[in-house]
């Protein structure tokens, strides 16, 4: 389906929260800890990953702990 | 601490700096951009002894980062910040990630009003300061050194204020240390001097007007050897505080002889 993730657009077949982000994690080559997921502007909690559903057209914002001052 | 302790550290056990009910080791905190390597910027952090380390929040990239602040730093306590956002709403949602990211209720308000000066916007920081504080998160916010903002933020229940000490990334030091004093003696709660801070000498000085603490990054990570600065910046912050705690000679316009004027040889 259709995602807009951290702004791009992209078509993603992923029905949940949790397949999205095994997807991008592998592409991205991604670390499991020190991740942040947001649905459409709400923090999602990591175990709540699995069972929030994706439509067409959400946004994702997946983040991450890095340098700053 | 004891008088005949001759191996005083402003880390003394009945010297700790506490924010939030949650004691600290070291009076330093620091932050982690801008170092030439990770591995550098890891040392560093070693060196400074601080307890409190600074990252960001930012979107995952396409390209993927080969270094991870995060397990370079684990251990660490984390204190993400706010850096960049120009609205209350993004400044909260971005705390609202940094506590799903690093698992702490620890954040550092930043919100900027101006992407030349980096000033803060007090109207936004106030405004993100008590949604957050609110929320149940330990708010630090970075904000002007201005006495009545600072009285606000504590009041609001922020946990401590960071004024600033100049221009983030100046190394200007103490702009105005008047300021800076009126705030430490008048604020209940800790105050953290953040940005500004340029060598040494300006840490010590922060720490000798009262601050709790100063959050240093630029001076380090920007100096020619930032593990040898960090080493540097955990010294001055020590030896600020300890000043500030003995208490300074007043200043005088004549000079006072320091030996005894009686006795003198040939007289």
């Amino acid at each position: 389906m259709r995602l807009i993730v951290n702004g791009e657009p992209c078509e993603r077949d992923a029905r949940d929260v949790a397949a999205l982000f095994a997807i991008e994690a592998e592409a991205r080559a991604l670390p499991t800890e020190g991740i942040a997921i947001a649905l459409n502007g709400r923090v999602v909690r990591k175990p709540s990953w699995p069972e929030t559903l994706l439509s067409e057209g959400d946004r994702i914002e997946i983040v991450r702990a890095m340098q700053g001052g | 601490m004891t008088r005949h302790d001759t191996t005083l550290t402003a880390q003394g056990d009945d010297d700790l700096l506490e924010i939030a009910g949650q004691k600290l080791t070291s009076r330093l905190f620091i932050g982690t951009a801008g170092y030439p390597s990770q591995g550098i910027m890891a040392d560093a952090v070693r060196a400074s002894g601080a307890e409190v380390v600074t990252v960001s929040i930012r979107r995952v990239s396409l390209q993927g980062h080969g270094s991870d602040t995060f397990q370079k730093l684990k251990g660490a306590r984390f204190l993400p910040n706010t850096a960049g956002c120009e609205t209350a709403r993004d400044a909260i949602m971005t705390a609202e990630l940094a506590r799903e990211a690093l698992d702490t209720t620890w954040i550092k308000v930043e919100v900027i009003g101006n992407r030349e000066t980096l000033y803060p916007d007090v109207v936004e920081l106030m405004v993100a300061c008590r949604h957050l504080v609110d929320d149940g998160f330990t708010v630090l916010p970075y904000c002007n050194d201005d006495p009545v903002i600072c009285e606000r933020l504590a009041d609001m229940g922020c946990a401590a204020v960071m004024p600033m000490g100049s221009l983030i990334g100046s190394g200007m030091g103490v702009a105005n240390p008047a300021n800076l004093e009126l705030i430490c003696r008048r604020s209940p709660v800790p105050v953290v001097v953040d940005a500004g801070i340029g060598t040494a000498s300006d840490a010590v000085i922060a720490m000798e007007l009262g601050a709790a603490a100063c959050l240093i990054n630029t001076a380090v990570a920007k100096a020619d050897d930032p593990v040898r600065m960090a080493a540097a910046m955990r010294h001055a912050v020590a030896a600020g505080r300890l000043a500030h705690l003995a208490g300074r000679i007043p200043r005088r316009g004549r000079a006072e002889p320091s030996s005894p004027q009686l006795g003198l040889v040939g007289s």
